[in-house]
């Protein structure tokens, strides 16, 4: 057992390793840092942008704005380490063509794209930080680091993150199956957490029936925890449509919708592994 | 046989696997046709929480459709000799006979194809599912603006191609690079001009500026707020789509030219 974990452990740490050497070694530090930025925080200059054409201004409805731009801020996470966990699988197989030799590997290869999270996770952690000091110090987003909650804050981050990475190890084992154009899957599972977790609107602003599949979706109540945690002088409850919970029902909520997306997740990743090998698409290569 | 006929031969040997491979799999076009519809529901329901006239979301609905076209350009154009360089197949291209403009313009058609039926759906599911209206008073202005802001960015696709051919990485990045910021000043979920008159002017370099700007005056008239006239916005994307199909030639050869003299243009994985 204690051999096993060991091993995992190992597992994780190496390919965070090397997941984190894929992503930086093409170029200076500096360059890399400002590529790895620059995406994310534009994403945020659109919105405030249509906040500001509609509204005339942040301080026309600071509330409204400062839910915004926090569950973007940290929306940026499914974006970016879901996004790039499911292209994982592509870029091993087509573009380095090495998923065969770490596939066969004596290793868990889940553990493998878990520990290939984590690199991605480290990057956009620096956007999110860079986008909300931003936020605070010049659009004045209100956020008291004095008045944080800070163990209901890292608890709901280490629950969240743990989410974000076991859909996109779910949507990686769907690449098994799909081509290297095909990204409009992986696109558009970030496109439905977008529009039904209320990132960057109250949920109410959603017909009923999505509402209801907001509530069942996990970064729902990640986002709503970290926001109150965040800033909780601010009256989110009042907008965001989950006023009736408090703070621990909304981590419960989160820790119960997590565990059965881990469910959902090796499900999904078994059965497209199986499939793989079964149809022979493990090293499949789309040269069109 | 003559270059014409090889040359056209190339453009539809190339554009072919484009259109068969988009078709090989039925159920992937499920997955582009609905799936980035829920990104623009998102910007749709942002409008609908801030109040926001009704317009705007028209403008969500062809911009999103747009974002098809801008994608396309980034990562099966600009990217792909990039990526035919890392597959092995760069080098074939190079010892064929046929001029590699008429490979670059059949990866442009092949894609134009694939995309139009993500960006057609778009559009039309857009209008019955969140009730965008639109005048389409000027149906045949409107096809004209649509083809110049296809060929003008095509040709942009074409230039970045030949750049891109003896780049590393870095390329991938570079094309990750130019989605959001060009989203931003490219006014794709709001009129340009709201930017301000010279941001709009400068990011008119990029033909979805005013393709998008054209597009939004003959669909909603007054209230799409223009940069320009729409008469000058198709003129400037024709001189545009002249400009980057002739510079992307003079590019091509030169890349190519430097590529050999370097030893670059097979060298994968850099």
């Amino acid at each position: 057992m204690a051999v096993r974990l060991w091993r995992d452990l190992r597992t994780i740490k190496w390919s965070a390793w090397l997941g984190w050497q894929m992503e930086s070694n093409w170029t200076n530090p500096f360059l890399f840092l400002l590529y790895s930025i620059i995406k994310p925080i534009f994403a945020t200059f659109i919105l405030v942008f249509m906040f500001v054409i509609i509204t005339g201004g942040v301080e026309q409805d600071p509330t409204l704005f400062s839910y915004m731009f926090i569950g973007n801020a940290f929306y940026m996470f499914v974006a970016q380490v879901m996004f790039g966990v499911a292209y994982i699988v592509q870029e091993d197989r087509e573009r380095f063509k090495t998923l065969k030799q770490v596939y066969i590997a004596p290793m868990s290869f889940y553990l493998y794209i878990v520990g290939r999270a984590l690199s991605k996770m480290a990057i956009t952690a620096l956007a999110v930080v860079i986008t909300l000091v931003f936020g605070i110090v010049v659009l004045g987003v209100d956020v008291d680091m004095l008045k944080v909650d800070w163990p209901l804050f890292i608890s709901a981050m280490v629950i969240g993150l743990m989410c974000i990475t076991m859909i996109g190890v779910a949507l990686s084992g769907i690449t098994f199956l799909t081509a290297r154009h095909s990204s409009g899957i992986n696109e558009g599972i970030a496109g439905l957490f977008y529009l039904f977790c209320g990132v960057v609107y109250p949920l109410s602003v959603l017909p009923s029936w999505g509402q209801t599949i907001g509530m069942a979706l996990p970064i729902t109540y990640w986002l709503e925890l970290l926001r109150r945690t965040l800033a909780p002088l601010m009256d989110f409850e009042g907008i965001s449509g989950l006023e009736e919970f408090t703070d621990i029902e909304i981590l419960m909520f989160l820790a119960i919708t997590t565990a059965m997306f881990y469910a959902v997740s090796l499900a999904i990743f078994g059965y497209a592994d199986h499939l793989a090998r079964k149809k022979g698409k493990l090293d499949m290569n789309s040269t069109y | 046989m003559s270059d014409l006929v090889l040359n056209l031969r190339a453009i539809k040997g190339r554009a072919y696997p484009r259109a068969v491979g988009g078709l090989r799999e039925p159920s992937w076009m499920f997955f582009d046709i609905f799936l980035p519809l829920l990104g623009i529901a998102a910007f749709i329901y942002y409008y609908r929480s801030l109040g926001a006239p009704e317009v705007y979301e028209g403008y969500v609905v062809i911009g999103g459709a747009m974002t098809a076209y801008w994608l396309n350009v980034l990562w099966s154009m600009a990217t792909q000799f990039y990526w035919e360089k890392e597959t092995g197949n760069l080098e074939l291209y190079m010892m064929a006979p046929m001029s590699k403009m008429s490979v670059l313009a059949g990866m442009a058609l092949g894609g134009m194809f694939l995309t139009s039926v993500r960006a057609i759906s778009t559009i039309v599911l857009g209008i019955f599912i969140f009730d965008v209206r639109m005048s389409f008073s000027s149906p045949w202005l409107l096809v004209l603006a649509f083809l110049l802001t296809l060929l003008a960015l095509y040709g942009l696709g074409m230039l970045f191609s030949s750049l891109y051919m003896l780049w590393g990485r870095g390329a991938w990045h570079l094309s990750n690079l130019m989605q959001e910021p060009i989203y931003l000043v490219s006014g794709f979920y709001f009129p340009v001009r709201e930017l301000g008159f010279y941001v709009g002017i400068a990011a008119s370099i990029i033909p979805m500026t005013l393709g998008l700007d054209s597009m939004r005056q003959l669909l909603f008239g007054d209230e799409a707020n223009g940069l320009l006239p729409v008469w000058a916005e198709l003129a400037v994307l024709t001189m545009l789509a002249v400009a980057f199909i002739t510079a992307a030639r003079y590019a091509l050869r030169y890349m190519e030219f430097l590529g050999k003299r370097e030893g670059r243009l097979v060298l994968r994985w850099q």
